[in-house]
């Protein structure tokens, strides 16, 4: 039989490279909207109303209890209409964006929970120190317990979206062009899926191990 | 300044405090204490409603906190507390803990903040530690940082639960002076404590509470001297001679 051959690779690099750099683009844009989603969540999880915190705890375990490919597509259906309903008029929306809500309310879920245990592990005595010295349950939040709470949940945080890194790929549902489906496509053009593939694997392993390392080092630090 | 009013509360069928009534005037040190559990924390905790009350009133300064109308950031703001375990914030240092609440609370320039906190790490003979963080610092350090923390919103009363229960023994006197300084400098006060020797010599009133009530009240020659209850005699004989 034939041995591999990987010759084509370097030719398709900056191909390559759009698509790394989409995935990384969906990427840093779902965590940064899941955290902030994530956060409200959990702050309204913990509320002492019954309503608020019913309806985040219904979120949570819903979108948990759910597969993300499921969310993906559904998403890439549901939400033109979603936004046709509220503005009236057809809005053409890319599958880009489509897949950086399904990304940002899924994960928001498991950010969540992330976050609330966060927030329930700094004492007590800070929040009413907070409420001692006159500030707000905003203030409270926001200068006091929620820079604390962030810290101490960082490596939890950085985990969660080292796994979001490599369910990104899933976008190849609905067509987009992130990085597996960009090496998956070139390889099958210029007929050798295999090389293509085995790339794309060493890839997601270097950088998911690369940065599940350094995580653990910054656990290690932050911990001492 | 302060005055309870027929205050209840309960913790489910716990009576924690009962038929409370106490006045404290402006300039008065008041010492609270009783055995653990008589619910002498809970009693300052209501007065900036840290705890909130069952029945009866709690006035401060002309305003009655149980009442829901009542701006309660707006009182806690004039309301100085220092806790038992301090409480400073550990990710900031010891000026921005000082000056956190006047910038973001009272709306203070960072140029008045900044000179005020200094001032008043001065006064508790901590200026030198501003840039530390609270890590750093000793347990009786970390209170005395607390105390200039509640005092940097310049209040009308400052309330201490407990503040050198938490404290080697070694670092009561550090905490215990700068409160006496703070008493002397006509400070309202109310203290929850069980050292004595700061009653005996501080105090304008000792109120000695158990059982969520308030059984004896007298200055504290006269409580100390000659206490009228038999629990307070009781409590008085542990904590002066503990071994017998």
């Amino acid at each position: 039989m034939m041995g591999f051959d990987f010759s084509q690779i370097g030719p398709a690099l900056p191909g390559l490279w759009d698509g790394m750099a989409l995935t990384l683009k969906l990427l840093l844009m779902a965590v940064g909207g899941g955290v902030a989603l994530g956060t409200v969540l959990a702050l309204l999880r913990l509320s002492s109303n019954p309503l608020l915190s019913g309806i985040a705890k219904f979120y949570v375990n819903y979108f948990r209890s759910i597969p993300l490919l499921l969310v993906i597509t559904w998403f890439y259906f549901v939400v033109p209409l979603v936004l046709r309903w509220i503005t009236g008029e057809f809005v053409a929306v890319g599958a880009f964006t489509s897949c950086l809500v399904a990304f940002m309310m899924f994960e928001a879920a498991y950010y969540a929970e992330i976050v609330r245990a966060g927030i329930q592990s700094i004492s007590k005595g800070q929040l009413n120190a907070a409420y001692a010295l006159g500030m707000t349950y905003g203030q409270a939040m926001r200068l006091i317990i929620l820079p604390q709470a962030f810290r101490k949940m960082m490596p939890l945080l950085l985990q969660q979206s080292i796994i979001l890194f490599q369910d990104t790929s899933l976008v190849y549902a609905v067509g987009l062009m992130d990085f597996l489906n960009t090496a998956r496509s070139k390889g099958d053009i210029v007929g050798q899926p295999h090389e293509f593939l085995i790339l794309a694997g060493v890839v997601y392993f270097v950088i998911s191990f690369g940065a599940s390392f350094s995580v653990k080092r910054l656990q290690k630090r932050l911990a001492v | 300044m302060i005055r309870f009013m027929n205050v209840h509360k309960w913790f489910k069928d716990l009576h924690v405090l009962n038929d409370v009534s106490l006045t404290v005037a402006a300039g008065e040190v008041v010492v609270v204490c009783g055995p653990s559990g008589s619910g002498k924390s809970t009693l300052i905790r209501t007065v900036n409603q840290l705890e909130s009350i069952n029945s009866g009133e709690i006035w401060v300064d002309g305003k009655n906190v149980a009442d829901p109308k009542t701006d309660l950031n707006a009182l806690r703001a004039k309301v100085g507390f220092v806790f038992q375990h301090f409480n400073l914030y550990p990710h900031l240092s010891v000026l921005d803990n000082i000056t956190l609440s006047p910038l973001m609370v009272k709306k203070m320039e960072r140029a008045a903040a900044d000179k005020l906190a200094l001032q008043l790490l001065e006064r508790v003979g901590l200026a030198h530690k501003k840039d530390a963080f609270p890590a750093q610092l000793s347990g009786g350090q970390q209170q005395r940082v607390a105390i200039a923390r509640g005092l940097a919103m310049q209040p009308q009363v400052m309330l201490f639960d407990e503040p050198t229960s938490a404290l080697d023994p070694e670092m009561i006197g550090e905490v215990l002076h700068v409160m006496k300084d703070l008493a002397e400098s006509g400070m309202t006060m109310m203290v929850v404590t069980h050292e004595m020797g700061f009653a005996r010599e501080v105090a304008d009133r000792v109120v000695f509470v158990d059982h969520g009530q308030i059984i004896e009240e007298a200055q504290p020659e006269e409580f100390f001297m000659n206490p009228q209850h038999d629990r307070a005699k009781q409590f008085l004989r542990q904590l002066l001679t503990p071994m017998q």
